[in-house]
């Protein structure tokens, strides 16, 4: 991660003072084939197109991809630290569109905007939509998280 | 791919002790930030026994089902040929440290499209006293042959 924009707050969010469109939370993080290895140890998932250059080419692959649930795990922590209790992100789900390819030296930039998408007053969830890009291509696609406030 | 395996339920796994460290390793993996996912202390001032897991930690568990699925003789499911294609998961209660966790996968549907099929696999996964704490469901995009 390079960039933060806000540190947690000391409460949650108020959902009456909430509006579709305010902004959540906008971050950048930086992964590197360091970061691949770490989240193959920590996750259990050994598939060796996340670190071995000659199996993802093997496979067709243009290079060592990112694991798509390592985009998921960290393109919801901006919304977790909203949150500010991670008990409170109640659903999360998203679409695998494009995969992130991350290259030996330059890693890759994975962009996360997330913004309010909609707000269910009765159940008082709010649902964070995620904008996941590298450079300009989507990589993860309906990426919605709900916050129960 | 089989198409029987429609509805099918596999065997729950054995119980997973949710560990304190291997929260902390998956929170650092996914650039945690939030001291509940990290910080004993912190996690109890929030009202929680230990560490909170992120919300994509049931991945750890839901894996061990994935396996059986893939492993299943009849399943008809070439491993080399498998895309991940969706992943949601919706959680009663988020994992905490010290949770003992069971995971059980039923495959909600298996569909064809255009020469592939998708199975959706819903993973319940239940604690020590068998209430519902989250289940993972994921869409895997099995390809067809070339």
């Amino acid at each position: 991660m390079t960039t933060e924009t806000a540190r947690p707050a000391a409460s949650a969010p108020d959902f009456d003072a909430l509006t579709v469109g305010d902004l959540v939370d906008e971050r950048v993080f930086a992964v590197s084939r360091d970061s691949l290895v770490r989240y193959a140890g920590a996750s259990g998932d050994f598939n060796p197109i996340h670190y071995r250059d000659d199996v993802a080419k093997a496979v067709g692959l243009p290079g060592v991809l990112a694991h798509g649930m390592l985009t998921m795990g960290f393109a919801v922590q901006p919304v977790v630290d909203w949150a500010v209790d991670p008990g409170r992100v109640v659903d999360y789900q998203t679409r695998f569109t494009r995969p992130v390819l991350v290259d030996p030296e330059l890693g890759a930039v994975v962009t996360v905007i997330a913004k309010i998408g909609q707000l269910d007053a009765e159940a008082r969830i709010a649902r964070v939509d995620l904008t996941v890009k590298v450079g300009e291509e989507t990589v993860l696609g309906k990426a919605q998280v709900r916050v129960q406030l | 791919m089989n198409p029987e395996l429609q509805g099918r339920t596999f065997p729950p796994t054995e119980p997973y002790v949710v560990g304190r460290e291997k929260v902390r390793e998956f929170a650092r993996a996914v650039f945690a930030t939030n001291p509940v996912n990290l910080d004993p202390v912190a996690a109890q001032a929030a009202g929680y026994a230990d560490v909170v897991a992120p919300p994509t930690f049931a991945v750890v568990i839901q894996e061990q089902t994935l396996a059986q699925l893939l492993a299943e003789p009849g399943s008809g499911i070439d491993f080399a040929r498998v895309v991940h294609g969706d992943q949601r998961f919706t959680a009663t209660r988020p994992i905490v440290a010290g949770d003992v966790l069971t995971a059980q996968l039923t495959v909600a549907s298996v569909k064809t499209l255009g020469g592939h099929s998708i199975v959706t696999a819903e993973t319940a996964i239940t604690d020590a006293s068998g209430e519902h704490v989250v289940t993972a469901t994921s869409a895997l995009v099995v390809r067809g042959e070339d």
